[in-house]
C-alpha cells in the first residue's frame, strides 16, 4: 500500500491543502450569502402580479436553472472583459455561484411563502394591517423555518460545487491538489484526501441539517430541490 | 456566429451522447440501490447506505478527476468516456436511488394489502401492482435529475472529453469571440434541457392517463 499511497507525503502536502480549504470554506460562506441575497428579488418578482415583473424574473431564474453552472462561470469571467468588467477570478466564481444557487433559493423562498395557509393572509386583511408589518408579524415567521433545511442543504451544494472555481484558477482546495498533483506527478495522495475533506465535511453537514429538521417542528413543506453543478 | 453553429453542434451530439448513456447507468444503478434499501437483508441495506451517501457527499469534479488520475495508479486504465458515464451514471444514481425508493415506499399500504389478498405472488405484485403505480410517481422527479445530469456532464470537458463545454472553450481560445460564443452554448444547454422536461412531461400525460379518470 505505501508504495501507491506515500503518508509521508500525504502528511507533508497537509498545509497546502489546508490553505485550499480554508479559500472553499470562505467561498462557500461568501457564495451562500449572496445566493440569498440574490434570490430574494428573484422571489418576489416570481410573486409579483405585474407582468414586467413577473415574466423576466421567470425567465431567468427558468434560464439560469437548465444552464450548466461551469458555463455561466466561463461567461461571467471571460465575458465580462469585453464589456470593460475585469474581475477577479474569485469575484467571477463568487458572481457565478450566487447567481446560479440564487435562482434555486428563490424556488425555496416562493414555496415557503406560498406554503403559509390562504387563511393567514386574510386574517392579515381582516385585522387591517399594514403589508410591512403583516409579513414581519405573521407571514415570515411562519414561512421561514420549513425553508430552513431547504436552505441547508443549498448549502451543502454549494460547498460541492466550489472545485469548479478551480477552472478559474481560484486558489482553492481543488486548485492545490491540481498544483501538487502536477509538480509532483503525484495525484493520488492530493485528490484522495481532497475527496475524504469533502465526504466528511458533507457527512457532517448532512447530519446537522438533519438533526435541524428533527429539532423544531421544521418538517420541510418546501421542495427540498437539487441543484447539480 | 454561424460558422460556429457546425462544430458546436458536433459536441453537441458528444454531450447528448454522454447523457444518454450515463443516464442508462444512473437509472440501473438507482433502480438496484433504490431497492436494495427496501431489502430485507441488513447487509444489503447498509452497503446501499454506503454507496449513497460517499457519492452524494462527495464532489462531482472530484470523482471525475480521481477516476481519472488516481485510478491509473492502481493499475486501472480507463479511457475518458468511460470514466464520465461512469461517474455521472455513479452519482446521479445515487441521487436517484431515493426517488426509486421514495416512489415505491408512496405506493398505498391498502394496493400492497389488496394484492395479497387476491393471492398474487410477490413477483407479481411488484410487476402489476406496485411498480405500474410507482413508476408514474417517479416519472417528473427522474425529469429533472436528468436535467441535473445534463448539466453535469459539462464538467467532463475537464477529462479531455470533446462535448459542447470544450468545443465553445476551444472556439474562444481561437476566435475570442466569447460574448457569441458562450451566449449560443447556453442557449444550446437552455434548449437540450427543455427538450428533456418536455419529454418527460409527454410521457407523465400519457402514462398518469388511467390516474384521473378511469380508463381500461
Amino acid at each position: 500500500m505505501s508504495d501507491v499511497f506515500d503518508w509521508g507525503f500525504a502528511w507533508s502536502i497537509l498545509p497546502l491543502l489546508a490553505s485550499g480549504a480554508l479559500v472553499t470554506f470562505k467561498s462557500t460562506v461568501i457564495g451562500f450569502l449572496l445566493a440569498l441575497g440574490i434570490g430574494l428579488p428573484l422571489a418576489l418578482g416570481r410573486r409579483s402580479r405585474s407582468f414586467f415583473l413577473l415574466v423576466p424574473a421567470t425567465a431567468v431564474v427558468e434560464f439560469i436553472r437548465s444552464t450548466p453552472l461551469l458555463i455561466q462561470l466561463y461567461f461571467i469571467f471571460f465575458v465580462g472583459p469585453q464589456f470593460g468588467m475585469r474581475l477577479s477570478p474569485l469575484t467571477a466564481g463568487l458572481a457565478a455561484i450566487g447567481l446560479y444557487y440564487g435562482c434555486f433559493i428563490a424556488e425555496v423562498y416562493r414555496s415557503g411563502i406560498d406554503a403559509v395557509p390562504r387563511g393567514q393572509w386574510e386574517a392579515v386583511k381582516a385585522l387591517n394591517m399594514g403589508r410591512w408589518r403583516a409579513y414581519r408579524a405573521i407571514i415570515l415567521p411562519q414561512a421561514i423555518p420549513p425553508m430552513i433545511p431547504a436552505l441547508g442543504n443549498y448549502l451543502i451544494d454549494i460547498f460541492k460545487a466550489t472545485p469548479i472555481l478551480s477552472v478559474v484558477t481560484v486558489l482553492e482546495l481543488m486548485t492545490q491538489a491540481k498544483m501538487i498533483g502536477s509538480e509532483s506527478f503525484r495525484y493520488t495522495e492530493p485528490m484522495t484526501l481532497v475527496g475524504l475533506f469533502f465526504l466528511v465535511m458533507t457527512l457532517g453537514a448532512s447530519f446537522l441539517v438533519r438533526r435541524l429538521e428533527g429539532l423544531g417542528q421544521l418538517r420541510s413543506k418546501t421542495t427540498v430541490g437539487l441543484a447539480g453543478v | 456566429m454561424i460558422e460556429f453553429v457546425p462544430i458546436l453542434l458536433k459536441g453537441v451530439a458528444v454531450t447528448i451522447q454522454i447523457t444518454a448513456v450515463a443516464s442508462v447507468v444512473a437509472i440501473a444503478f438507482a433502480f438496484m440501490a433504490g431497492f436494495a434499501r427496501l431489502w430485507s437483508n441488513r447487509t444489503i441495506r447498509w452497503l446501499a447506505v454506503a454507496y449513497v451517501e460517499f457519492f452524494r457527499g462527495t464532489s462531482l469534479l472530484v470523482q471525475l478527476f480521481w477516476m481519472f488520475f488516481v485510478l491509473p495508479n492502481f493499475g486501472v486504465r480507463l479511457e475518458p468516456f468511460p470514466v464520465a458515464v461512469l461517474v455521472l451514471g455513479l452519482n446521479i444514481g445515487a441521487y436517484g436511488s431515493e426517488i426509486v425508493r421514495g416512489a415505491i415506499l408512496a405506493v398505498p399500504a391498502s394496493q400492497i394489502e389488496a394484492a395479497i389478498a387476491l393471492n398474487m405472488s410477490p413477483s407479481l405484485r411488484m410487476r402489476l401492482i406496485i411498480a405500474p403505480q410507482a413508476l408514474i410517481t417517479m416519472l417528473l422527479p427522474w425529469g429533472n435529475l436528468l436535467i441535473i445530469l445534463l448539466k453535469s456532464t459539462a464538467l467532463v470537458s475537464l477529462i479531455t472529453l470533446h462535448d459542447l463545454t470544450f468545443q465553445a472553450y476551444n472556439l474562444n481560445v481561437l476566435t475570442f469571440r466569447t460574448w457569441e460564443l458562450y451566449s449560443l452554448t447556453l442557449l444550446l444547454y437552455f434548449v437540450l434541457a427543455q427538450a428533456i422536461a418536455l419529454s418527460v412531461a409527454f410521457l407523465y400525460r400519457r402514462m398518469s392517463r388511467g390516474l384521473s379518470r378511469g380508463w381500461l
